[in-house]
């Protein structure tokens, strides 16, 4: 089978990669570099579980093909920690309560850290809109709002 | 109660670090070398005949392992509580997720591109889809050799007279109310892996939640295999949701391991998002005729119900529900004469199963808005009429249910307080409010003849413990509040605390993740277990201390003496000295709780929990006329949950209940047309968002219940019982509509006030 070559940039370490023309984003991450936190749950672009960072942005890797990003640089869930330490979006969710089953988690972290990314103080409104775009069964949200407020308090 | 260190704290879950770090694994991350995927076919057709299966093309694409129909199953093999599912269809399909065929080989990709090779040639034939229709004389049979429609499934429950009460009320009142199937729309979709060795022993990884019913479930299926006296292993990978959803054992998982049997190889399947919209089992819809009456002082004197449910083409659990349906029916306030007699009838509608609340919310969506209808009728504010008739501790309903702890009317006051009932009933200004009561088991549920779980604590050289429990955790946080009892118990940091919760090898059987049982019944486990070795430790330590073992305690994994503060030793080293000598021991424990509680008699009556649930919902809402629009203003969610063993995951529970209860309100529905799913993905099925979240205030009544651990009841369930009914009553007492056939849409409303103003 034809195969792309394709450099990229994955939590900070220079990767190259040959990959099939059709790899999504997603596949080559849980498949090829195993970076699993990155879930596929519906393979639509509908529910965010599988949201990674490209170039800071937060983006639906199941919709993205890994050969369009090269050259690009790929932040996951995986990649968060900051000198060793937890994110303070990660410490957040895990003391707020904002985790239960844990499936829509990585993907509601990297949407809330695109957020913070681009806004370092937004509003409850704007969480709330920010991370509309993903979908959780299990918490109801209250405690993944209150979980991104309290990360960016922290950050400030 | 007093002086707990880790008991009704506020504590993270123990599992969160993997989960926000993205090193949890779920049955999608489990790989094992050698490992296939396999993919199922499924009919085309809601009901027809297979004229013609042809796999040979199939089978020599490059890369297919194994192709299987249902030749290769054992004939005569059948899945299910009724046993009439064969895992691989032939002859007739009943259903649009009817497995006809599936493919093992070494890709998704070619496992996919082989289902397209397989040729299948059917006649299509005329459904029922109708339950109504299916249940007429002459109806076309959906399963030929049985001689009826309507399940053999006597759902007949009698308490009093209800003829003679219904002569001498004052006021009765009669209406027809239905549901919708929704569906649990776990973000982790479901799958399993099927292993072989060499002995033919089986080990399937799996999100199930039921472990041990599960391994059961397989060793009937090897022994229809031909393989006698196997064993079978389950571990669960890190469940990504669970809602009822993995309540029972699936023709995918048997055909998993068929295939495994066939290639040799490890075999997994994993959903696509929308095979776990159409192939798996949603809560069943209903239709429900209910009658109330009562006497001139509004205490309630009858319950007359009548309900039929699809159960589709197949029969799981959720043909079980009215069982659970019961509850409400018979106990949900004071009611001296009850009837329900509910059918279940086979379609050639999609199964259904269990979900949260296991037929409560249906149930409780007919009764609540039933009794708001009866409160108008008698001229008394429907608060008041609940007020009156409220359960009361020591009650025992007509059902035979001990009602031991209930906080019934303070739930109630809560809602009345705290939603401002008295200035905002009643306004007529497009505004108004609304509530309904719930109660739920929350002690345990005797559906099987054990309801047991087992705990094994073994602790280790340096003062840790771990606990192998045969509960399963899949979100809701059991391991964490088991981990916080046996803290408590032995006087240990929670951070000392292991919980191993997924293997059946080495995990003490349970029934299963239902019923919202698992704090009440797993915690009592661990709450026995630890008691005893924190025993053996004081006995070991005393000799060690030279101390009588009664004037020990532990406190921060020290034990010392109560009289005498200079003798202590760290808990490790006490375990070291009672390990490394001659003669020595490692301390384990281990206890196995089964409450007390009743199977049903034959009259469906006996004493079903040791303790029950109770909560009240009140729903301020606001109309909008000319669109149809509900929003909610105010929210108050306030449950009985006995004691709070951690508030953090009990809010958790009654946010994410209350959330999912009002997805089921006002929004989802799975849209089937002549047996066909039309909005099977997350764009066309929508659940609830953030911006979907009104102002929830979850509410904690504490009531202390004697058997249950450091008090407490159940609380997985019944945060979506009452929410339908709650916010339909606000709807009517907003703008005079009542919207009886859930989910209530904008067009609904717009349709009804149409109707009203002629």
């Amino acid at each position: 089978m034809k195969t792309v070559k394709v450099t990229i940039n994955v939590n900070n370490e220079k990767i190259k990669l040959q990959v099939k023309p059709y790899e999504t984003l997603l596949e080559t991450l849980r498949e090829r570099l195993a970076l699993t936190g990155a879930k596929e749950a519906c393979s639509l672009g509908s529910c965010g579980s599988c949201t990674v960072l490209l170039n800071g942005t937060p983006v639906r890797s199941c919709l993205i093909l890994t050969p369009e990003v090269d050259g690009a640089s790929i932040t996951t869930i995986e990649g968060l920690k900051e000198d060793g330490k937890l994110h303070p979006l990660q410490e957040a969710f895990m003391e707020k309560g904002a985790v239960q089953c844990g499936f829509c988690t990585s993907g509601m972290i990297m949407t809330a850290k695109g957020l913070l990314n681009r806004n370092k103080k937004p509003s409850r409104a704007e969480i709330i809109k920010s991370i509309s775009s993903n979908i959780c069964r299990c918490t109801g949200y209250k405690k993944i709002v209150e979980a991104v407020e309290e990360a960016s308090k922290k950050m400030a | 109660m007093d002086n707990l260190k880790v008991v009704g704290k506020k504590i993270p879950k123990i599992d969160a670090p993997l989960k926000a770090t993205g090193a949890a694994l779920y049955i999608q991350d489990v790989k094992i070398p050698g490992m296939l995927h396999g993919k199922i076919l499924y009919s085309q057709y809601p009901h027809a005949r297979i004229i013609k299966l042809d796999t040979s093309k199939a089978e020599k694409l490059p890369g297919v392992r194994a192709v299987v129909t249902a030749k290769d199953m054992p004939p005569n093999f059948r899945i299910g509580i009724m046993k009439d599912n064969p895992p691989l269809k032939s002859g007739k399909v009943l259903s649009i997720r009817d497995e006809i065929a599936a493919v093992a080989a070494t890709t998704p990709e070619i496992a996919e591109e082989a289902l397209s090779l397989i040729e299948v040639e059917y006649e299509e034939l005329p459904g029922i889809f109708d339950p109504l229709e299916a249940m007429k004389e002459g109806a076309m049979l959906i399963h030929e050799e049985a001689k009826s429609n309507i399940l053999k499934m006597p759902w007949r429950l009698i308490c009093g007279d209800v003829e003679k009460a219904k002569q001498e009320s004052a006021y009765i009142v009669e209406d027809t109310f239905s549901t919708q199937w929704v569906t649990h729309c776990c973000l982790g979709t479901s799958g399993c892996v099927a292993h072989f060795d060499m002995h033919n022993n089986l080990t399937m990884y799996s999100n199930t939640q039921i472990p041990s019913l599960a391994q059961n479930d397989f060793v009937e299926a090897l022994n229809a295999f031909g393989l006698k006296n196997r064993r079978v292993r389950i571990i669960q990978a890190v469940i990504g949701g669970g809602f009822g959803s993995k309540l029972d054992t699936y023709a995918y998982e048997y055909i998993a391991i068929l295939l495994a049997l066939k290639t040799r190889k490890p075999v997994k399947i994993i959903f696509t998002r929308e095979e776990e919209f159409f192939a798996t089992s949603p809560r069943q819809c209903t239709i429900t005729k209910i009658s109330h009456g009562c006497d001139k002082d509004g205490r309630l004197t009858f319950r007359d119900v009548e309900m039929v449910l699809d159960n589709g083409a197949y029969t799981s659990w959720g043909a079980t529900t009215p069982s659970v349906m019961m509850l409400p029916i018979s106990s949900l306030y004071k009611v001296p004469n009850v009837r329900y007699i509910a059918k279940c009838v086979y379609t050639n509608n999609t199964y259904c199963q269990a979900m949260r609340g296991y037929g409560n919310p249906q149930a409780t969506f007919a009764i609540e808005s039933s009794l708001d209808q009866l409160a108008e009728k008698a001229g008394i504010d429907p608060l008041e009429l609940r007020r009156i008739n409220a359960n009361e501790p020591g009650e025992i309903t007509p059902q035979r249910f001990k009602i031991t702890s209930c906080g019934m009317k303070e739930c109630i006051e809560e809602v009345y307080k705290r939603l401002n009932w008295k200035e905002k009933r009643g306004k007529d200004n497009g505004r108004g409010v609304g509530m309904a009561s719930l109660i739920h088991v929350g002690g345990g549920a005797r559906v099987y003849k054990s309801d047991g779980c087992g705990t094994i604590i073994k602790m280790d050289d340096f003062g840790k413990v771990d606990v192998f429990t045969g509960a399963s955790d899949i979100g809701q946080g059991s391991d964490t509040v088991i981990a916080q009892i046996v803290a408590e118990v032995i006087g240990i940091p929670i951070e000392d605390v292991n919980v191993i919760n997924n293997d059946t090898d080495i995990c003490p059987w349970d029934v299963g993740v239902h019923a919202s049982r698992t704090t009440f019944v797993a915690g009592n486990a661990a709450l026995g277990a630890a008691r005893k070795i924190r025993e053996q430790i004081l006995e070991a330590a005393g000799k060690i201390l030279d101390e009588d073992p009664a004037d020990l305690d532990i406190k921060d994994g020290m034990v010392f003496s109560t009289k005498n503060k200079e003798k202590s030793t760290p808990l490790g080293k006490a375990l070291r000295k009672i390990h490394y000598t001659l003669g020595g021991k490692m301390l384990m424990a281990e206890y196995f709780y089964d409450p007390a509680n009743e199977n049903f008699d034959k009259e469906f009556k006996g004493n079903l929990s040791v303790s029950y649930a109770y909560g009240a919902h009140g729903v301020e809402v606001e109309v909008d006329r000319e669109t149809g629009k509900v929003k909610i203003l105010n929210y108050v969610a306030a449950h009985d949950v006995g004691k709070a063993i951690n508030p953090l995951l009990l809010e958790g529970q009654i946010y994410g209940g209350g959330l999912q209860g009002i997805g089921y309100a006002l929004g989802e529905k799975m849209v089937y047309q002549n047996g066909r799913l039309m909005n099977g993905n997350f764009l066309d099925y929508k659940i609830p968002t953030a911006k979907d979240v009104p102002p929830i205030q979850p509410v904690i009544v504490e009531t202390d219940e004697k058997d249950g651990p450091f008090g407490a009841k159940g609380i997985g369930e019944p945060g979506l019982v009452p929410t339908a009914p709650a916010i339909a009553n606000a709807i009517y007492d907003a703008i005079g509509v009542r919207i009886k056939d859930l989910p209530i849409t904008p067009e609904k409303i717009l349709a009804a006030l149409k109707a009203k103003d002629k």
